[in-house]
């Protein structure tokens, strides 16, 4: 691989245990040669890190990951209302028998594989390159390993107005199945494209997305993690944004030992737009994380996070949302909310929002708030004669609203308010 | 319909009796009202009635056609005919009014034993009472009482109460925030609802309400306890003298 590293140490039996064997072109050795050094210039995440202060990285950086029990596949169709192109990912590799050809109009979609194959691609010039971009101010170890190892993902370029959504669909069957899944994806000038995620993917999922949006573009994403109970992730989406492009990211997450989302935006060209949004529901043993980090890096641009949280017996919620904006970024409009619903006294929601701003002529604003059910609107919703356990269903739904209305298509909307409400309904059940 | 007897209750987090001893019955078909000066329990008395917490009965009962009301849920009393028009009617951002009235009469619905109403049942049913208060639309479509004028949430108490159609209602200060018209469009509503299986408790501070409400009874609560019952003329009585001349009269 182009680096020495000792035999024992972590990051190379990570490194190890990660790759799979597959053929570079020039670029793709370069690119992973890159990451590697970078990752082995970072190390791995440890408890000390700030940035891991409240997620203890050590299961995502363990050796080897514990076994997790298959789950049943029950959200592929979830969006077929949509007619997505969908995607099957088994175990984190891509399963062409399960999946729709790689064809779809207005856009130019092939493997990770054969792109890394090809000696010159356009995806050099994003591949890895988004991710060592958002290696700074703060280090992101785990999305270096990715780049170092990944050889499963997609690589699509939109071209034009695609119609149809793009859906990478996972399926978890082998219990250890430990994995990387790296997907690059460029909107160019004037296109839009949407990608939904669905399925549980693996024991342990380390994925990547690096979206490049060019001017004008728009880019959609709708994705849901769970409902597999001891799975544990760390996944990144870094997205790059020019002039008046618009980039939205929601994610619904249900159930999961350790979920880290991180979300890495720099919106480099004017008048762009980023909403990231989440809402998760867990209990017990959950633990959630969203780091979210924006930079605005050009003149009156928009971003928004919202994220909302419900928790219960010992689950804990994090959440670390960062806006910077840089001296030029001028009438920059920035938001960010971050809510913690907790069910019971055993759960914890933990907080760290910052703004961080070196222009003088912005608006940013953020709140993060955390408590109980509001006894006031239980008791009307049950002298109604509705049960206190649908009342509070209810409750819940209304709570995680606020994220679920970022999702730019209302259809895809109510998809997630369904699939939410079936499952809050099954756990009561 | 409605019988209270010796209601005793405190405030849980505190050592203050609000309820001394309350003796009431409402029967089928009648309207009764209670008015009374501020703090004299009577918003407590409904809350009881329909099961808020923060309320312990150290004392006495008080039952719905013979059902012990103070053992059941709040839910429970609801499916059973009692309902309560909020004095203050919650909002609740991210509930649409449509999916909460929906899913509170299903509710009460299967709680009896009936046939759950489809969307295109409870669609037709629903907007031909909203009608009738002059409710239109985008007030069913919006969040729960969130943005509703004080007009408008009294409004749509009195739509929950037609649409789950309840023995017992009881109205909290239901005109309280209400200017003439408002009150008509109210009262109108409730007269609607008067029939013979059917009973009211009309809780008010003025005559106002009863011109358009007439009531069967009124009582006269004071510092926890009724303690005057009489026909219409006891409001119109208050309505002249005030509670003074009458708390004198019973101390």
């Amino acid at each position: 691989m182009g680096l020495a590293l000792e035999k024992d140490d972590p990051v190379a039996a990570l490194v190890d245990r990660l790759s799979r064997d597959g053929t570079d072109g020039g670029w793709a050795a370069e690119a992973r040669s890159a990451a590697l050094s970078r990752l082995a210039g970072m190390g791995l995440p440890g408890r000390r890190d700030e940035y891991w202060k409240f997620t203890n990285p050590a299961p995502l950086t363990a050796a080897a990951a514990a076994d997790v029990a298959a789950m049943p596949d029950e959200t592929a169709d979830v969006f077929a209302e949509a007619t997505p192109l969908r995607l099957v990912f088994v175990d984190g590799r891509f399963d062409a028998d399960a999946s729709d050809a790689l064809a779809l109009d207005g856009l130019e979609i092939e493997t990770l594989a054969t792109a890394q194959a090809a000696d010159i691609h356009w995806a050099r010039d994003v591949y890895g390159v988004l991710e060592a971009a958002g290696q700074s101010p703060v280090e992101r170890p785990l999305a270096a390993l990715n780049s170092a190892v990944a050889r499963d993902g997609i690589v699509i370029r939109a071209t034009g107005q695609v119609t149809r959504p793009v859906q990478f669909h996972h399926r978890h069957t082998a219990a250890s199945a430990d994995c990387a899944v790296h997907h690059v994806i460029r909107v160019e000038e004037g296109a839009a494209l949407t990608v939904l995620e669905t399925g549980a993917a693996a024991a342990r999922f380390n994925k990547v997305m690096e979206v490049e949006v060019a001017d004008t573009g728009r880019f959609n994403h709708v994705r849901i993690q769970g409902r597999d109970r001891e799975r544990l992730a760390a996944t990144h989406l870094f997205a790059r944004l020019e002039a008046e492009s618009a980039f939205k990211s929601f994610t619904l997450t249900v159930n999961g030992a350790l979920t880290r989302n991180e979300c890495v935006i720099e919106l480099t060209g004017d008048d762009a737009t980023a909403h990231v949004a989440g809402a998760c529901i867990g209990e017990g043993d959950f633990h959630h994380d969203d780091t979210v980090f924006i930079t605005h890096d050009a003149v009156n641009c928009e971003s928004r996070q919202v994220f909302k949280k419900v928790l219960k017996s010992g689950a804990t919620g994090v959440f670390q949302g960062k806006i910077l904006v840089q001296p030029d970024a001028q009438k920059t409009d920035g938001y960010q909310i971050s809510q913690g619903l907790l069910l019971d006294d055993d759960s914890q929601f933990l907080a760290k929002p910052e703004l961080e701003i070196y222009a003088d002529d912005v608006v940013c604003s953020h709140g993060s708030t955390c408590g109980a059910v509001d006894e006031t609107s239980l008791f009307y919703l049950t002298s109604r004669g509705i049960s206190k356990e649908d009342a509070t269903d209810m409750l819940v739904l209304a709570f995680v609203d606020e994220a679920i209305q970022e999702i730019e298509d209302d259809a895809l909307a109510d998809v997630i308010r369904a699939q939410l409400a079936g499952w809050l309904d099954r756990r009561r059940g | 319909m409605l019988e209270i007897k010796n209601l005793n209750v405190s405030l849980e987090e505190e050592e203050k009796q609000i309820l001394k001893g309350v003796d009431l019955t409402v029967e089928a078909g009648k309207v009764h009202a209670i008015m009374g000066p501020n703090g004299s329990g009577k918003s407590t008395l409904s809350y009881v009635l329909a099961g808020r917490d923060g309320y312990e009965v150290t004392d006495g009962s008080a039952t719905l056609d013979g059902t012990d009301l103070l053992d059941l849920e709040p839910e429970e009393r609801a499916a059973e005919g009692l309902f309560l028009a909020f004095q203050y009617p919650v909002e609740i951002p991210g509930v649409g009014n449509m999916t909460f009235l929906r899913t509170a009469v299903n509710a009460q619905r299967k709680a009896r034993g009936e046939e759950e109403l489809n969307a295109a049942e409870f669609l037709k049913l629903v907007r031909a009472k909203a009608a009738s208060l002059k409710i239109d639309a985008d007030m069913l479509k919006r969040p729960v009482n969130v943005g509703f004028s004080g007009g408008e949430k009294k409004r749509n108490e009195i739509l929950q109460m037609a649409m789950l159609e309840p023995k017992m209602c009881i109205l909290d200060e239901t005109d309280s925030g209400l200017d003439v018209d408002a009150m008509k469009l109210v009262a109108e509503g409730v007269n609607a609802l008067r029939d013979e299986g059917r009973a009211f408790l009309v809780i008010t501070h003025y005559q106002r309400l009863l011109d358009h409400i007439k009531p069967d009874v009124v009582h006269i609560m004071a510092d926890g306890r009724i303690v005057k019952t009489g026909g219409p003329e006891l409001a119109l009585e208050v309505e002249e003298n005030g509670y003074g001349d009458i708390l004198a009269a019973v101390a």
